[in-house]
């Protein structure tokens, strides 16, 4: 990093632990970014004269007498439209080979909206897979993670949302991912002939873990920029959040902090919120949509990790394997997508609440009956009716290489009804019964 | 002169200040940060440094920056007009911010001016008033919105003047007040209290004992709460915290309701704002918006201010019932609010309690609830300030500290389970777990008796006793087999799950199942009764099975049928043929 003139050089640290270095310093801002040894690091501490730097890439190899510049800002990134097609690092810099892009200079993790300037989101987000768009169905500034045990294919998952998803741009934000992972989404992105609309921010498991604390806010500053200043639809992926969750319990570690549930800080609540709040609706068309992936340990969901993200984020996406049909599926029963109240039956057809709710009860009913079974109980004609449904129902609606209209999925699941039960036991509001029961 | 700091040490929004001067706790000051002036509070003090949590960023905060002390803690400031305004967690109004963003350092004032007020004084000159005491009053947004005597004044006082009828801003002269040193001290609509301290401004606050419909079932039948009563709804994410409380704040019959959106989804406030101005109050016709205040601290505004949020809610509750006003708040959630409370006492590095909690959650938890209640005021009239929190424990589990010690103090515990959500049972309130201690206090029960009828409570016990007996029974049935238990037992159960369907639960999307009235109610809960007190004649479970599913489906849609209406009536004609064929002679 080049020394501007005047500017004052500090070469006398006074402590070193894994992650942080203090040196004697005046005139620093708080959050404000510095160069030690070449590496980039930011204020964390201030205490009288004494300052604490939190440095990225670890301090491995910082001698005491390491040269010190302070920048005097927080981290930005330059935004314009010449993100667009292009790879970042976590600190903002092309790893692609390409030019450094020009645009105005922006300071990263900036202010929240004013609540009151949000708009209610209300446009669907048509991905065509019925376990998404008919049960847990997605909206425009919607935040979502997906729940996933880290052998599942969630990226696989979402970069075909993201791709079937009618969104303006797409920006990816990878923390801690293989480099299998990250070539997957560029072969991906760029078969589909997408990548001029895709601006990636990757943190791959090469690079130091503290790094990608940076990534969200470089990939969300980067998408409020699209939103706000070109009124586009933003689609932003970021995956895995328990990555960075995990390099933030070790900063909060090395900072002496106490940690509360499972070794996280006790402000990962209000951090997870910082970057998933970002999701909005602008008035003027703007959106940001978030799509996220948590891993699990073992599907454990009341992690530290997944817990406070499902208390921030709307709802949560789980897949799992259904071993009767051999494919991998939206779990209907752990899945959900708040914001579907605010267009189902709305932007879809009338029936679509009630038809989702009834085919889930059903599914209820068959797992309660697979039960029976397993315990060595008879099944009554209703428990086999239900497991012949829910058989139907997992490879016709669940499954993830479902590819129809929320209208068809709603005639398929009509269907799997009259095929298996009577108007009586699929507990649907009489008019829709008289309009959609058709006989066969 | 003001006292003055200096920047000495930050860590994130904790702020060291080296003072010139006395300060107090919990005083506010205002840091300059690059031009702008960041509000901040001493939450602690050693010699001359003063600790203080600052509402917003410290991002390019110096060592040296200046802070100048306003000599108060943090206030609210009282006056006609808050109603249907959008607050921050300090009060600002949010809809006079400019700009999509929050800006750092912006601070807006939270009522108007400008307005005209239409008063009519309800004191005289000569009159004996204290504070609290009723001077006149204004109409805002249909309700008799008091001037009362400051809060603050301390003694008796003389009205030595007071305005006419007429229209007045609310910074105009409204009265002139004697003391009993003979001093003048003019008054006008506005008035100041620290958020931190209830207002006692009331002769007694005798046990609460009114039913406060919600038109929610599993409430108002199962586990009713009452008009300045406390209750909480605890439960993991996504079991429908949210969505409940929405319905209360739409549906409750009380005539100010007061959200507190802290730390939570900036949605969820949205969804607010979108549908509040347009949806009608069940009770008086009017708008919704109009009765409601909003205070949205979201997870990603400043932490600091989200305690400071529940806390301002409650003072401007407290306010209203003063004027002898029914008032409803609501905070979602009040873990959040704990949580901050951890933040700040991580950073001070005070001895953790149990995960990491300041050892004083439970007596911060307890003095808050202990200011909702009902009371009488000086002048005969009553009060109320009902508040409702949810709690989002970690992880699920109950047994944490938010849960636990909110539990000892919130008289109705509706518990959200991740079960019956699963399932989509709606409401998740579980009908076994759940209480409300008001159902006990011989109060509420004469008060029931005489409004609603004198065999409800009876009814309500023993359709607690039937979903307990009916758990235990699929229980049963779950290891036996169907076949290992008797048919009646079949019939006991399927007994519980009509009143699981019928009354429990609800569904709070649809226009006339999601709010009942109580008279609705027990037209309901009588009939469910009377099922349940017939016997049956079956062969086997599957026709119990059948039967039963039958006579819910026919319930179910009575449910989503205006009550009395056409249809309404030809379901019930098709009940009475059903139960007439099973009936035992």
């Amino acid at each position: 990093m080049a020394t501007k003139a005047f500017q004052k050089i500090y070469t006398k640290i006074t402590q070193i632990t894994k992650a942080t270095c203090s040196l004697k310093a005046a005139g620093i801002g708080y959050d404000e970014l510095a160069s030690v040894d070449g590496k980039l690091a930011q204020v964390v501490r201030i205490t009288g004269d004494e300052v604490t730097l939190q440095v990225f890439s670890g301090t491995e190899g910082i001698p005491t007498n390491a040269e010190v510049v302070f920048m005097g800002k927080a981290p930005t990134l330059k935004v314009g439209d010449q993100l667009a097609g292009r790879f970042f690092n976590a600190y903002g810099n092309p790893i692609d080979g390409g030019p450094i892009p020009e645009g105005k200079e922006i300071e990263i993790g900036g202010p929240s909206v004013n609540p009151v300037r949000r708009e209610q989101p209300s446009e669907l987000i048509a991905t065509g897979i019925a376990g998404i768009d008919l049960n847990n169905t997605l909206v425009t500034g919607q935040k979502i993670p997906f729940f996933a045990d880290p052998d599942q294919p969630f990226n696989q998952v979402m970069a075909m949302v993201a791709l079937r998803a009618e969104s303006d741009k797409i920006i990816l934000g990878g923390m801690g991912m293989t480099n299998d992972d990250y070539l997957f989404f560029k072969n991906t992105f760029s078969n589909a002939g997408a990548l001029d609309r895709i601006v990636s921010f990757i943190n791959t498991t090469e690079d130091p873990s503290v790094e990608r604390l940076l990534i969200p806010d470089m990939a969300l500053t980067a998408a409020e920029y699209f939103a706000v200043e070109k009124n586009e639809k933003v689609l932003v992926l970021l995956t895995d959040m328990t990555n960075y969750a995990d390099a933030l319990a070790i900063v909060s570690n090395r900072m002496d902090q106490i940690p509360s549930k499972d070794s996280m800080p006790g402000s990962i609540y209000s951090d997870l919120a910082k970057i998933y709040e970002k999701a909005v609706q602008f008035p003027d068309g703007g959106s940001i949509t978030i799509i996220a992936v948590t891993t699990l340990s073992g599907g454990d969901i009341t992690h530290a990790v997944p817990d406070n993200t499902g208390y921030i984020t709307e709802g949560q996406l789980y897949l799992r394997k259904d071993s009767d049909v051999g494919k991998v599926i939206v779990d209907p029963f752990r899945s959900l997508s708040r914001l579907k109240q605010l267009v189902i039956g709305k932007k879809t057809r009338e029936d679509h609440p009630q038809v989702m709710n009834a085919a889930v009860r059903l599914y209820a009913d068959a797992a309660n009956a697979k039960t029976k079974l397993e315990n060595g109980f008879d099944l009554t004609d209703y428990d086999n009716r239900t497991l012949s449904f829910a058989k139907d129902y997992s490879e016709k609606l669940l499954a993830i290489d479902v590819n129809l209209n929320t209208t068809e999925m709603l005639d398929v699941a009509w269907n799997l009804f009259r095929g298996y039960f009577t108007p009586q036991e699929v507990n649907i509001k009489q008019e829709f019964v008289d309009k959609y029961w058709k006989e066969k | 002169m003001a006292t003055k700091g200096i920047v000495k040490g930050i860590v994130s929004n904790l702020v060291t200040l080296e003072v010139d001067g006395p300060v107090s706790q919990n005083e506010i000051c205002y840091i300059s940060v690059g031009g702008v002036k960041l509000m901040s509070e001493v939450i602690k003090v050693i010699g001359q440094n003063a600790y203080v949590q600052v509402f917003e960023s410290t991002r390019g905060m110096r060592v040296g920056d200046e802070a100048e002390f306003e000599g108060h803690m943090l206030e609210v400031t009282l006056a006609p007009g808050m109603l249907s305004r959008n607050y921050d967690g300090l009060q600002n109004d949010l809809d006079k911010m400019t700009g999509v963003f929050l800006k750092r350092g912006e601070y807006t004032y939270p009522l108007d001016t400008e307005k005209d007020w239409a008063f009519k004084p309800l004191a005289k000159a000569g009159d004996r008033v204290k504070a609290g005491s009723w001077l006149g009053e204004v109409d805002e947004n249909f309700q008799p919105h008091k001037i009362m005597v400051p809060f603050v004044f301390e003694g008796t006082y003389t009205v030595k003047s007071i305005v006419e009828e007429g229209k007045y801003k609310i910074t105009d002269k409204m009265a002139v007040l004697t003391n009993e040193k003979g001093e003048d001290i003019e008054v006008n609509m506005i008035q100041k209290w620290p958020v931190k301290k209830a207002i006692t401004c009331y002769k007694e606050k005798p046990r609460p004992y009114k039913l406060l419909e919600t038109g929610v079932r599993t409430i108002d039948t199962l586990n009713p709460i009452v008009e300045g009563g406390t209750g909480f709804i605890p439960g993991p994410f996504g079991t429908g915290k949210t969505v409940l409380q929405h319905a209360i704040s739409k549906q409750a019959e009380a005539d100010i309701v007061i959200i507190a959106a802290c730390g939570e989804r900036a949605n969820e406030v949205v969804e607010i704002f979108a549908e509040f101005p347009h949806l009608v109050d069940p009770h008086t016709g009017r708008k919704l918006m109009e009765r409601t205040i909003i205070i949205a601290n979201t997870s990603n505004m400043p932490v600091a201010a989200r305690e400071a949020s529940v806390y301002t809610a409650m003072t401007i509750s407290e306010y209203y019932r003063s004027m002898g006003l029914k008032v409803l708040m609501m905070a979602d959630s009040t873990s959040r609010w704990a949580q901050a409370l951890r933040e700040m006492s991580n950073r001070l590095e005070e001895l953790p309690g149990p995960d990491a909690f300041p050892m004083d959650l439970s007596a911060i938890i307890a003095n808050f609830y202990a200011r909702a209640g009902y009371v009488e005021l000086d002048n005969g009239a009553s009060g109320s300030v009902t508040f409702i929190g949810t709690v989002s424990p970690a992880g699920g589990n109950l047994k944490e500290p938010v849960t636990e010690n909110t539990k000892k103090v919130a008289r109705c515990f509706y518990a959200l389970e991740q079960e019956r959500a699963d399932r989509k049972r709606y409401p998740a309130v579980n009908p076994i777990d759940s209480y409300s201690k008001y159902l006990e206090y011989p109060e509420f029960q004469k008060y029931i008796s005489k409004h609603i009828s004198s065999t409800w409570i009876d009814k309500v016990n023993e359709v607690k006793t039937r979903m307990l007996r009916g758990k235990e029974i699929s229980e049963q049935i779950n290891i036996l087999g169907d076949d290992g238990v008797p048919v009646e037992y079949h019939v006991t159960f399927w007994k519980s799950e009509l009143i699981d369907f019928v009354i429990l639960q609800q569904d709070a999307f649809d226009n006339i199942d999601s709010v009942t009235s109580l008279e609705r109610q027990e037209f309901m809960l009588d009939k469910v009764v009377n099922i349940c007190h017939t016997e049956f004649k079956f062969e086997t479970f599957t026709e119990v099975m059948d039967y039963f599913k039958n006579i819910i489906n026919v319930f179910k849609q009575m449910n989503y049928s205006e009550y009395k209406s056409e249809n309404f009536n030809g379901f019930n004609g098709q009940l009475e043929v059903l139960l007439n064929e099973r009936k035992e002679k």
